[in-house]
This record gives C-alpha cells, sequence and structure tokens, in this order.
C-alpha cells in the first residue's frame, strides 16, 4: 500500500524541468543575440509536449541547451531531479544518457563512412554497455528490427538508405540507451508527406512500447498538434502561449498563436474559400534588438500602443480557460481578432 | 468553353545518365484555361517541376522533352527555337521559384532587376517602365516601394523576396504565372501572406497561375482545379473539391489521409503509405503505384491503367478506383484496416521472425 503511494508520488514529479533557461549569442561588442530569453517548463513522464515557432524563434537553440550541446548562459535544466546545467565531464555524460536527441537532417546527421550497425552501436560503445561481436550485432538487429528496418541492414552504409529510412536509423541510434526522454527536433520536416506519417507513427508507437518521454520541436503546427498532449508556442525567445492540444484549435489566448492557426493551409476547399487570415503587420524583429515590452506589440493587432503593450512585459500566466499565455488582453483575443478558423 | 490558354499532349521528359534513362514525366497531357488556377501536386520525384521546366524549354542536359506538345495561345511551344522561345519567356509566360535568394542577382538592385524584365521585351513602353517598377513592388505589398527599390535583394527578408520575384514576373502582364514552390522556403505566416497575394493578384491581373505544391492545404487555398501526379504521370485530375470529397485514385485518397490536419477532432492514428516511391529507370510493370497500393488487384500488375473519366471533368488512371473499392468492402472496413494495412510499420518486431528478408516493407535504394 505504501509502496504504491510512493511510486504515485514518484510519478507525478516531473522528468524534466526548465527553469528560466536564457541563451544569450555575443554578436559584436556590446551586442547580444537573445536566442532563447527566459524559458521555463516541466514535462511529466510519458507526455509529448510539442514545441512550434516560426524560424529564428529559439525554438532549436533550447532544444541544444536542453541537450546541453549548447550550454545555457543562465538557467536550471533538471533532468530526473539532477541539474545537469552545474555538471561537467563523467558525471553529465552519466546523467545525459537518459536524454537523446533526433536530428532534422537525416543526411548530415549519420557519419557517411560508418556503416548503419557502427553508427547504432556507437552510444553503446561509448558507454561500455556491450563488447565487440555478436552481442553488438544482436544488440543493432533488435533496435533496426524496433524501427521497422531489415536487421540484416546493418553492414550497409547511409547513402545506401532514402530519407525516411535514414531517419529511421537517427531513432534506432537515440533508442540504443533506453533514454527516458527524446528531444525531436524537426524530425520530418525534410520528410515527403507520405514518409512523415510513417515516421510520426514509428514515433507514437515507440512511445507506448517503451513509456518515452518527447519534446517535439517543429514548425509545422499540424504535426506537432497531432502528435503532443500540450504545446508550446515560442516566438522571438519567449514562450507566449502553452495550451493543450485537444483545445488549442478551439481557444488562443496569445494574438501570435490566432495568427499562426489562421495561416495554416487546411486541405478542404471549402473551409479555404471563407479563410480569414490575421494580417501581421511588418516583420519578425530582428532578436539583436528585441522590442520593448511584450515581444510581440510591433506586429499585434491589438496592441495598445503606446501604452501597457509596449511598455510592460506580459507574464506568463494562467488564463480562464486553463492555457497559460503572455498577454495583457488575452480576454480580447477571440473576441476583436476575426478568423475563419 | 474558349480555347484553352495552354494545351499539353502527351508531354515525355526523359534524362540521359550513366545509369540509364530516368523517365521522369510520362504521358502529361492537361489543358489550362485563360485565368485558370491549377494545382500540380505530389512528393519529390514525381515530376512535377520538370513538368513545368519542360512548359519553359527550361529541361537542361542530359535531359530532354522527348514527345508531345505543348500547345500555347495556338503554337507549339516545342518547335520554336531558342529565340522564338525567349520572346515568349518571361513576357508572355512567366515563372517563380522556391527560392528567391537564389534566384535574385545580390550584386544588383531590386528595381534594376524588375526593370530589366521589363526591357528585355520592349512589350512595356520605355518611358513608363521605372514607373512601373515602383507600382509593382506596391502591388505586391512592398511597404515604401519609392524607398524599398533601390534596396538589394539581402537587405528584403525571405517574404519580400518573394514578393519582387511575383512582381518581376507580373512586370509584362503574362497570361500565365507557373510558381514552383513559391513558399516552401517561407515561414507559415509569410506563406500565407504570398499566397493571399498570388489569389489577389490572379483575380485582379487575369493572369492564369500553376502552382506547383506538395502542400495539399495550399493547392485547396488557391486553385480550381487540381493535377496529382506519381512518378512522373498524371494518375488523377479534376475540380478541387471533386478530388477533395471523392478521390478516385488509391493515391490520392492516400496522401489526403496522411497529413495530420489542424481542424481536426480526433488525434487518429495517420494512414502511412507503404514503402517509396518507385525508381524511375526501373519501373514496375502495370501501374506505377501497385507496390504501395493497399488496393490492388491482379491486373494492376501486368496492364499500365489509363487515365479515364470516373466522373464528370474528373480523370483517374486506375484499374480499382475508390468507388469500387468503397463498394467491394463496406466503407466502413476500409477506414478501420487501412491505417494499420496500409503502414508497413512493424515496430514491435512481430513480423520478421517468420522470413526476415521478406517480410519487411522497405528495402534499400
Amino acid at each position: 500500500m505504501t509502496d504504491t503511494a510512493v511510486s504515485l508520488l514518484a510519478v507525478t514529479e516531473p522528468i524534466l524541468r526548465v527553469v528560466n533557461v536564457v541563451k544569450h549569442f555575443s554578436a559584436g561588442v556590446g551586442a547580444s543575440v537573445k536566442a532563447v530569453d527566459g524559458v521555463s517548463f516541466d514535462i511529466m513522464p510519458g507526455e509529448t509536449v510539442g514545441l512550434v515557432g516560426e524560424s529564428g524563434c529559439g525554438k532549436s537553440t533550447l532544444g541544444r541547451v536542453i541537450t546541453q550541446l549548447l550550454p545555457a548562459t543562465s538557467g536550471e535544466v533538471i533532468l530526473d531531479g539532477v541539474d545537469i546545467t552545474k555538471l561537467r565531464g563523467e558525471k553529465l555524460r552519466q546523467q545525459r544518457k537518459q536524454l537523446q536527441i533526433i536530428f532534422q537532417d537525416p543526411y548530415a546527421s549519420l557519419d557517411p563512412r560508418m556503416t548503419v550497425g557502427d553508427i547504432i552501436a556507437e552510444p553503446l560503445v561509448n558507454f561500455k554497455m556491450i563488447g565487440r561481436g555478436k552481442s553488438k550485432d544482436a544488440r543493432v538487429q533488435e533496435l533496426l528490427r524496433t524501427v521497422g528496418l531489415n536487421p540484416y541492414f546493418n553492414n550497409r552504409y547511409p547513402h545506401e538508405f532514402s530519407g525516411g529510412q535514414r531517419q529511421r536509423i537517427g531513432i534506432a541510434r537515440a533508442l540504443a540507451l533506453n533514454p527516458k526522454i527524446i528531444i525531436c527536433d524537426e524530425p520530418v520536416s525534410a520528410l515527403d508527406v507520405s514518409i512523415q506519417a510513417q515516421i510520426i507513427n514509428l514515433l507514437e508507437d515507440l512511445q507506448r512500447e517503451f513509456h518515452l518521454t518527447y519534446l517535439f520541436i517543429a514548425h509545422d503546427l499540424s504535426v506537432v498538434r497531432h502528435i503532443s498532449n500540450r504545446v508550446m508556442v515560442m516566438y522571438l525567445g519567449r514562450i507566449c502561449e502553452v495550451a493543450p492540444s485537444d483545445d488549442l484549435y478551439r481557444s488562443q489566448d496569445h494574438p501570435y498563436t490566432r495568427a499562426l492557426l489562421s495561416s495554416i493551409p487546411v486541405p478542404d476547399p471549402r473551409i479555404e474559400s471563407h479563410r480569414r487570415l490575421v494580417e501581421l503587420s511588418g516583420e519578425i524583429p530582428s532578436p539583436r534588438k528585441p522590442p520593448s515590452g511584450c515581444l510581440f506589440h510591433t506586429r499585434c493587432p491589438i496592441a495598445q500602443v503606446p501604452g501597457v503593450c509596449a511598455d510592460v512585459v506580459p507574464p506568463l500566466e494562467l488564463k480562464p480557460d486553463g492555457h497559460l499565455a503572455s498577454c495583457h488582453f488575452s480576454d480580447q483575443v477571440r473576441t476583436k481578432i476575426a478568423v475563419s478558423i | 468553353m474558349t480555347r484553352p490558354l495552354l494545351e499539353v499532349r502527351d508531354l515525355n521528359t526523359h534524362f540521359f545518365t550513366d545509369d540509364g534513362e530516368v523517365k521522369a514525366v510520362r504521358g502529361v497531357s492537361f489543358n489550362v484555361q485563360p485565368g485558370e488556377t491549377v494545382g500540380i501536386v505530389g512528393e519529390s520525384g514525381c515530376g512535377k517541376s520538370v513538368t513545368a521546366m519542360s512548359l519553359l524549354g527550361l529541361v537542361q542536359r542530359p535531359g530532354r522533352v522527348v514527345h508531345g506538345e505543348i500547345i500555347f495561345k495556338g503554337q507549339d511551344l516545342l518547335k520554336l527555337n531558342k529565340k522564338e522561345l525567349r520572346n515568349i519567356r518571361g513576357r508572355d509566360i512567366a515563372m517563380i521559384f522556391q527560392d528567391p535568394l537564389s534566384s535574385l542577382n545580390p550584386v544588383l538592385r531590386i528595381g534594376f532587376q524588375i526593370n530589366e524584365a521589363m526591357r528585355a521585351h520592349n512589350k512595356i513602353p520605355r518611358r513608363d517602365i521605372s514607373r512601373r517598377g515602383i507600382d509593382l513592388l506596391k502591388q505586391v505589398r512592398v511597404p515604401d516601394a519609392e524607398h524599398r527599390i533601390k534596396d538589394f535583394p539581402h537587405q528584403f527578408s525571405g517574404g519580400m523576396r518573394q514578393r519582387a520575384m511575383i512582381a518581376m514576373g507580373l512586370s509584362n502582364k503574362p497570361d500565365l504565372l507557373i510558381a514552383d514552390e513559391p513558399t516552401t522556403a517561407l515561414d507559415v505566416t509569410v506563406q500565407a501572406q504570398i499566397l493571399e497575394l498570388l489569389r489577389d493578384l490572379n483575380e485582379q491581373t487575369g493572369a492564369a497561375i500553376i502552382l506547383i505544391t506538395h502542400n495539399l492545404g495550399i493547392v485547396a487555398g488557391l486553385c480550381r482545379r487540381v493535377l496529382v501526379m506519381y512518378a512522373g504521370e498524371i494518375v488523377e485530375q479534376g475540380p478541387v473539391e471533386q478530388i477533395f470529397d471523392s478521390p478516385q485514385h488509391p493515391y490520392t485518397w492516400s496522401l489526403l489521409r496522411s497529413v495530420p490536419r489542424i481542424d481536426s477532432d480526433r488525434q487518429e492514428r495517420l494512414l502511412s503509405i507503404e514503402g517509396l516511391p518507385p525508381d524511375l529507370i526501373d519501373l514496375p510493370v502495370g501501374c506505377k503505384f501497385n507496390p504501395r497500393c493497399p488496393f490492388r488487384v491482379e491486373r494492376c500488375f501486368t496492364e499500365p491503367p489509363v487515365i479515364e473519366e470516373v466522373a464528370a471533368d474528373q480523370q483517374a488512371a486506375c484499374w480499382v478506383t475508390m468507388k469500387r473499392a468503397y463498394e467491394d468492402m463496406n466503407a466502413a472496413t476500409i477506414e478501420d484496416t487501412s491505417p494499420g494495412a496500409a503502414s508497413g510499420v512493424h515496430p514491435r518486431g512481430l513480423r520478421p521472425e517468420a522470413d526476415p528478408t521478406a517480410a519487411l516493407a522497405e528495402s534499400p535504394q
């Protein structure tokens, strides 16, 4: 009885906590690009959290900071109770085993001079988890089978495979160390439509089988919403809205989310014929000189400028519909911004 | 109906490579009416871009149009010499490409490049050219056009560059604008603006548009008719509403079910099309889609299907067609079994045990 209670309690702890993570890149004397500017969120075990935004919003940088491929400027990344930004060397390596990453470009992310077997076994060899010879082959073949590839392809080279198959190889490599959480950084955006569906379905199957947790980073909101339980929308290095996927299409608390949704073409001519676009004025500002106050106020259709939107940074806070949003006028988003979605 | 602006008859474009003859486009026929918007959809390598390049005589060696007719305003473009073709290209037929940065010359000002297109064809009176350059930039909604026309391409954002390309394309008042993946390199909010612009320009200028894309949503929003291409052939064509409501070719049907929709309520499993598109050097016998088709019958392996009328104004190249597939099994069965049956993904490693080489859907190229 007490055991169950304890394990239940443990389960409700987030597997990953990102606390106020900041990543600035220096850009010449005295200047910096605020690629990620104070981002916090939790991911629960078994959950898929989506992260969307347009190019340059900082979503990939955030993924790289979480995996510690890039050091954070400040903030904490707490993986399974341990802040990995404070760890160095061997300790970091051991803790990070639980966290793997799948990259966007299945051509650039596999070494062309290694066999598929060596690519998949490399993490295992690094952590001295297998010897050479038979036991290695057996594990590689098991992994190839798991991702739906012929297990006897382990002696082939990446160029012999198509884009979708290479992405499966990348997934097999990520699974090799039995990670708890996988960061998927645009894993399907380089693939054709019919192949995208194969990979998305595979990721969903693997999640069920191995109880994986995903942070799914992509620019395609339709794909992100399909695979995620929760969706975070990012703009200029900050999160502007977090909402359950089921709810996101019906209600939005941030004008940018609404604009983004209104921009996505739906494969249905009847819906498309009465689409109305949220007109965003201007272009995405440079992250080198981000706007004051609310980062979105320069393009927002309902911003009060001059006024609170240009002066005060809106906090990411809980709204009545259960979303988190950072907007001073979130109650007006649905009434004042007309879209026909 | 009026005489079509463009009639493409039995177009075949092949590439003669060291590895063999790549039959990139085979037997493609379609019409474009004046002012019409036609979408060509398909995945990479299906021949949609090669079709567009063939129309403009832009296919480079080792490629060549080996057969067919491209009749534009009563004239077969394939019979013209280089100079005659150059007079049509950029003047009566304009093209915009996927990557606006590599299509613009980085050392010349935007205005110079737009005006150059007009100077080359003598359609617009010389004295009107610079005025029209600014008007065009205004028409494609570049803010502060009088000043921005003096900018260099690197001073423009991606979306603005594509607007400049569209301005250039429209500068000689063409009858036909071919847009090859015009928004693929752009962010969604910018994409939506460019598509809205193309829609408005089609209404204002009356120029017909051929839009080449892999995105079914874009076709639904912009086009009146759609051609679906697979492995170098048109497998289905017809009015957009009809094709999206009642696709008759299993490829079209599968493609529509393989993309997640932002407006769908149920997070149902996506239908994934088994396997890979065929090698264009070594094509399957019979229907080119037969290795991946969930509804194939014996005839599909022996005889290539001919494209024929399946509904009013809708043609498909399939021996089965979805109408018959739905009749043969009841509709519910198709919906229930297809996602699993068509996926070809056996992630649990259940299938391969029996015969590890045969049971796996995919094999390397």
